[in-house]
């Protein structure tokens, strides 16, 4: 098709829209990061937008320098890790098990499981329960409910059936056991939706806060999120109660470093994880995900 | 070995059919995989149903289950009667109506947008999906504190903007005000959202046939009249399935965006979610006084939600659309 003048003004009007979208996306993080790198006693006087005025590492060793925050750092570091492990893992085996045509607990399986994504006894009967398996103010409450997810089971067993069952059947003739077959032969086939089912996990496990608020509200359980959580709302509540105290310390103790800043550096410390690794899993999740959904 | 029946003429097989149990014996090592995961589900996601039974108690929680003393549907007329439950139920429609509408229509526009990127730039086209994608991996915390940093009164771009183009003489305090609160929400999440959404759309498009375009612009259409008569309706059962989707969690309107930015105080009676009011009753009073009533509270929710689901995956069968549930 030739392009025409008014087609060539339509592409100047579309490009620039994207920009403008381009812009409204990233310049909130943007910001945060030049806010984060600039000088907090000089970020007070405001009019940072783009780019640092006084650069400065020490919004970031504050950070890192309180125990308390390095001690969430590293629970969600644990937490997103070996929950990841664990999902991706036991969700990819229950769909090869049901990947089984003519298993004969299939349909029960299938059907057991799936219900699970609609029935929902609420926040307190969960409370009740969680108490009862002794999970409140434990790290396992971070990994025992989160180890297998029916969506992602239906989302592996769809990839898995789309392969060629050959292998499979190849491995089984050679008296393989269904697990060595799930670790040996189909776990590596599988690596494009297990990437992007790990990526699910990990983003959710990383981004929760909620579970430390309610099933595990101790200080050493405490995750990253959950005290970003805690520094926003008091920012919001200004002055309340809720403030961590590592924060009006770090007011009181010297002007250095100011709850704006350390929020900025948090924000920063908080998500970094999440944007470095998402670019390099896109190209398997695209796919993945339509697939799912047409499915 | 099959033998040929006499009388018939047709050919019988020796066994009819491997019984339930021989089957089992054949897979028992499926079987034996599979049962952990029957348990696990039952523990984590059948068993605390059972606790269903408190919204119907007059619960105390130094009691055993048989002492509980049982008062029938007490919990839900008081809710029915509290006057903050209907607050709340107006809340969370209103805010689900808003981020429907809101996130079709710019998910939409979004995808056929990004379709109408010349060939040529198509690196452009990546960087823009790439960047448009990103929010919906930041957290909700993340989110609300970028929003609050950017609605600031003191330096936010908002206020600034708004003051240096002279449209406004006095910074405003948006979080402040109820007028503005659910449009904020409304923004974030077509902001957090729009991209990631516009995918589904975007892989819809590339499946309608290029022929019917050139055939469009045979006939004379323009650029958006092919948009309007070919992309659109290409993409229309997609549009479909996903509204009616939605519409089935429409008693989901957040949580998490509502609690932290309503956590000033200051628009409480606009911002509180049923969800919102199922934790702040749960757990609210001394020694668990609150239990009962909020699983009652709860309950309401579930159930809500559970008829709406299956009137949607209903109705998304009878137009013909693939069953969803």
């Amino acid at each position: 098709m030739k392009r025409s003048v008014g087609d060539k003004i339509i592409d100047a009007i579309i490009v620039f829209f994207m920009v403008l979208v381009i812009i409204a996306m990233l310049y909130p993080m943007w910001n945060t990061l030049a806010v984060s790198f600039n000088d907090a006693r000089d970020s007070i006087k405001g009019g940072i937008y783009l780019w640092p005025r006084k650069w400065s590492l020490y919004n970031y060793q504050s950070v890192f320098k309180t125990d308390k925050v390095f001690n969430a750092f590293l629970i969600s570091v644990a937490r997103t890790i070996i929950t990841t492990i664990l999902n991706v893992f036991f969700s990819g085996l229950l769909a090869y098990v049901l990947s089984h045509k003519d298993f004969v607990l299939k349909r029960f399986t299938t059907v057991f499981m799936l219900m699970t994504m609609y029935i929902n006894a609420g926040l307190i009967p969960q409370y009740f329960l969680y108490r009862n398996l002794g999970l409140i103010n434990s790290f396992w409450v971070y990994i025992l409910p989160a180890m297998v997810g029916a969506f992602n089971v239906i989302v592996i067993r769809t990839y898995i059936n789309s392969l060629p069952a050959s292998l499979s059947e190849s491995a089984k003739i050679d008296g393989a056991s269904e697990m060595k077959i799930y670790f040996f032969v189909i776990m590596p086939m599988c690596l494009p939706v297990l990437a992007t089912v790990a990526l699910w996990v990990a983003v959710g496990a990383w981004n929760d806060w909620f579970t430390s608020y309610i099933f595990a509200p101790k200080q050493s359980l405490s995750t990253l999120q959950y005290e970003m959580m805690k520094i926003i709302s008091s920012s919001m509540q200004q002055g309340a109660a809720q403030t961590p105290d590592y924060l009006q310390q770090s007011q009181a103790k010297s002007s250095m470093v100011t709850p704006n800043s350390l929020r900025a550096a948090m924000t920063i410390v908080a998500t970094v994880p999440i944007l470095v690794v998402y670019p390099f899993l896109q190209k398997y999740f695209v796919t993945v995900n339509i697939g799912s959904v047409k499915e | 070995m099959a033998t040929t029946s006499l009388v018939t003429g047709r050919v019988v097989p020796e066994k009819p059919k491997s019984t339930f149990f021989e089957k089992v014996k054949k897979q028992k090592e499926l079987v034996l995989i599979t049962i952990p995961f029957i348990v696990y589900f039952f523990i984590f996601n059948y068993l605390p149903l059972w606790g269903l039974t408190m919204a119907f108690q007059n619960y105390k929680p130094y009691k055993t289950f048989w002492e509980q003393e049982w008062v029938g549907f007490k919990h839900f007329q008081k809710l029915f009667t509290d006057p903050a439950f209907y607050r709340v139920l107006r809340n969370t429609l209103a805010m689900s109506l808003i981020n429907l509408a809101f996130s079709f229509i710019t998910a939409i526009i979004f995808a056929l947008l990004l379709n109408e990127i010349p060939k040529k730039l198509y690196g452009f086209k990546r960087v823009v999906q790439t960047i448009s994608y990103m929010p919906h991996f930041l957290s909700w915390i993340i989110v609300c504190g970028l929003v609050s940093t950017i609605l600031s009164m003191d330096d936010g771009i908002v206020n600034n903007l708004l003051v240096a183009l002279g449209l406004v003489k006095e910074k405003i305090h948006f979080l402040g005000k109820p007028e503005y609160f659910w449009w904020i929400v409304g923004f974030t999440n077509v902001w957090k959202s729009m991209g990631w959404n516009s995918i589904i759309y975007l892989a819809a498009i590339t499946s309608i046939d290029p022929c019917l375009y050139e055939a469009a612009a045979i006939d004379g259409y323009g650029r958006f009249g092919r948009m309007w008569h070919i992309t659109l309706p290409g993409i229309k059962s997609t549009i479909i399935v996903l509204l009616i989707m939605n519409a089935g969690w429409i008693l989901n309107a957040g949580f998490e965006i509502q609690y932290i930015l309503g956590s000033n105080g200051l628009v409480l009676d606009v911002s509180e979610t049923i969800d919102i009011y199922v934790l702040k009753k749960g757990f609210a009073g001394t020694a668990g006084s609150g239990f009962a009533f909020g699983t009652a509270a709860g309950m309401f929710k579930t159930v809500c939600s559970a008829a709406i689901l299956i009137i949607c995956n209903k109705v998304s069968g009878w137009l013909g659309e693939e069953r969803l549930v």
